[in-house]
C-alpha cells in the first residue's frame, strides 16, 4: 500500500471470478470515488482504470480479488483499489506496459492506460506468484 | 435377496392404506402452498407421482437415480420447473416429496421392525428425490434469469430509425461482449433493412469506456463500414471524452459529436438532406 487505509474502516473485498464480477468491482469503486468526493471527471477516471485492471485480474490473473477503500496520507484523502491475484505473473513489466502490446486480443492500453489515469501506481508482480496492482486516486 | 425383501417392503408401506396416504400427502403439500395453486392441479400432480413412484419401487428400483425411477425423475422436473415459473421458494417446491415421509411417520408406532426399515429405506429415497428436485428447481432459475438477461439485453437497445436513410442506436448501460454482439447484429441488420446508409451509435447513457468498450465500439464500426455505411459517435460527455484521450484509445478517423441532435445533422447533410431554417428563426 502506498498509503494507510483510513483508519474508521475496513476495505471492502470483492472476489473477482466471473464477468459479472468486473461489474460489481466498478460499482464499488464508483461508490467509494463518491464518497471521497472526487470531481466528476478523476471519478470516472478511477473507475475506469479499476474497470481496466478489474478485467486483467480475470482474464490474464485467473480471478483474484479487489480491496478498495478510503485512505489518508498528510491529511489528504483518497480512494485506493488494490488488485491481487496468484496468477502467471508478467515475465517483461516493461513490455507489458508498453502502449499497444497485448498477449490476449485487446488493445493493449489496459496497464499503461490506468498508470495515467490515477496519480498512484504500484505492480507488484512476480512470475509463477501472482500480480497485485495498487492505484490511487487522491482528492483535489 | 434382502434387497428384493426390503423393495416390497416399501411398495407394502406405500400401498398399505394407499387412498388415504395419498390424499394426506396431497393436503399437506396444498396446506403449505397457501391456496397458490388449486387442490385439484397438486392432486392430479402428486397421484401421477405417487403412481410412478409405487410402480418403480415394484420394479426393484430404490435408488433415486435407478432406471425404474426415471419416470418418477421426469415428474419431478415437471413440476419442479413449474414451482420455479410460478415463482415459488426451494422450500415449497421441495415439500412437495418430503411431505411424504412425514405422513408415512405413523407407521413407524407400532409398526414390525421390518416397517421401520421400510420407512428408513424409503426416507433416504425420497431424501434423495427432493435433492433432485432442488437441483432441477435450481437450474430451471438460472435458465429463466438467463432467458431474462437475454431479453433485457435486446430490449435495451432498440435501434431507431431517425429519418429515411438514418439509423441510431442509443446504449445504456454497461457495453459487454454479449450486449455489444446484439448492438451490433442489430444494428447490421437495421442498416440492411431500411437501406440506411447512416448509423449513429449514441453512448449518452454508457458510464465508464473502458478499451474494452471501445475496442467493441470500433469493431461494430468497422463493420458498418463494411456494408457500405458512414457511423458517427455521438454523446461522449466530457469525463468521457478525458479518459479516452488519457487511456490513449484513438478513434483514428472515426467521426464523433457531442450530441444526438449534432450527428443527425451531420447525417442528414451527408445523405443529402438541405436542412433549411425558416426565416426569423434562429439558425
Ligand atoms: N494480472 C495479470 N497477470 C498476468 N498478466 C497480465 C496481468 N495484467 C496484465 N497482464 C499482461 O499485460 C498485458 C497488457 O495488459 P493490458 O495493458 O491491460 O492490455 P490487454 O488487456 O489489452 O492485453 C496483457 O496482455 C497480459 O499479457
Ligand atoms: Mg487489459
Amino acid at each position: 500500500m502506498t498509503a494507510a487505509w483510513a483508519a474508521d474502516e475496513e476495505p471492502q473485498t470483492q472476489n473477482i471470478a466471473h464477468n459479472d464480477d468486473v461489474v460489481r468491482a466498478r460499482q464499488q469503486v464508483r461508490t467509494l470515488a463518491q464518497r471521497c468526493r472526487l470531481s466528476l471527471v478523476d471519478q470516472t477516471k478511477f473507475i475506469t482504470a479499476a474497470s481496466e485492471l478489474a478485467r486483467n485480474t480475470l482474464v490474464y490473473g485467473g480471478g483474484g480479488e479487489l480491496r478498495s477503500g478510503l485512505v489518508e496520507r498528510e491529511g489528504r484523502r483518497g480512494v485506493a483499489a488494490v488488485f491481487e491475484d496468484s496468477g502467471p505473473g508478467i515475465p517483461d513489466i516493461d513490455l507489458a506496459m508498453t502502449d499497444g502490446w497485448t498477449s490476449g486480443g485487446g488493445l493493449g492500453l489496459g496497464l499503461s492506460g490506468a498508470r495515467r489515469l490515477v496519480d498512484d501506481f504500484v505492480l507488484d508482480t512476480e512470475v509463477g506468484r501472482g500480480t497485485t496492482v495498487t492505484i490511487v486516486k487522491w482528492a483535489r | 435377496m434382502a434387497k428384493q425383501g426390503t423393495g416390497s417392503g416399501l411398495v407394502g408401506l406405500l400401498s398399505a392404506d394407499e387412498g388415504s396416504l395419498a390424499d394426506q400427502w396431497i393436503d399437506s403439500v396444498v396446506g403449505s402452498l397457501k391456496g397458490r395453486i388449486s387442490k385439484a392441479e397438486v392432486g392430479r400432480e402428486l397421484h401421477e407421482l405417487y403412481g410412478a413412484l409405487v410402480e418403480a419401487l415394484r420394479a426393484g428400483g430404490t435408488d433415486a437415480q435407478s432406471q425404474e425411477m426415471s419416470e418418477t425423475r421426469a415428474l419431478l422436473t415437471e413440476l419442479s420447473r413449474n414451482r420455479a415459473r410460478q415463482g415459488f421458494t426451494p422450500t415449497e417446491t421441495a415439500i412437495s416429496v418430503l411431505a411424504l415421509k412425514r405422513v408415512l411417520e405413523p407407521a413407524l408406532n407400532g409398526g414390525s421392525a421390518a416397517d421401520v426399515a421400510a420407512y428408513l429405506e424409503l426416507g433416504r429415497l425420497l431424501d434423495d428425490l427432493a435433492l433432485f428436485t432442488l437441483e432441477t428447481y435450481a437450474r430451471a432459475r438460472e435458465e429463466i434469469i438467463s432467458a431474462q438477461a437475454v431479453q433485457l439485453m435486446e430490449l435495451s437497445t432498440p435501434v431507431v430509425k431517425l429519418w429515411d436513410g438514418v439509423v441510431a442506436v442509443p446504449l445504456v448501460g454497461t457495453l459487454d461482449s454479449a450486449r455489444t454482439q446484439v448492438v451490433m447484429e442489430k444494428l447490421l441488420q437495421a442498416l440492411v433493412e431500411t437501406g440506411s446508409e447512416q448509423a449513429i451509435i449514441d453512448i449518452t447513457g454508457v458510464p465508464a469506456v473502458d478499451t474494452q468498450v471501445a475496442q467493441h465500439l470500433l469493431k461494430t464500426i468497422v463493420a458498418a463500414r463494411l456494408m457500405g455505411a458512414d457511423c458517427t459517435v455521438s454523446g461522449i460527455r466530457p469525463q468521457i471524452a478525458q479518459t479516452i484521450v488519457a487511456l490513449g484509445i484513438e478513434f483514428g478517423d472515426i467521426v464523433t459529436k457531442a450530441t444526438l441532435a449534432d450527428a443527425l445533422k451531420l447525417a442528414l447533410t451527408r445523405s443529402g438532406v438541405d436542412l433549411v431554417t425558416r426565416g426569423g428563426d434562429q439558425r
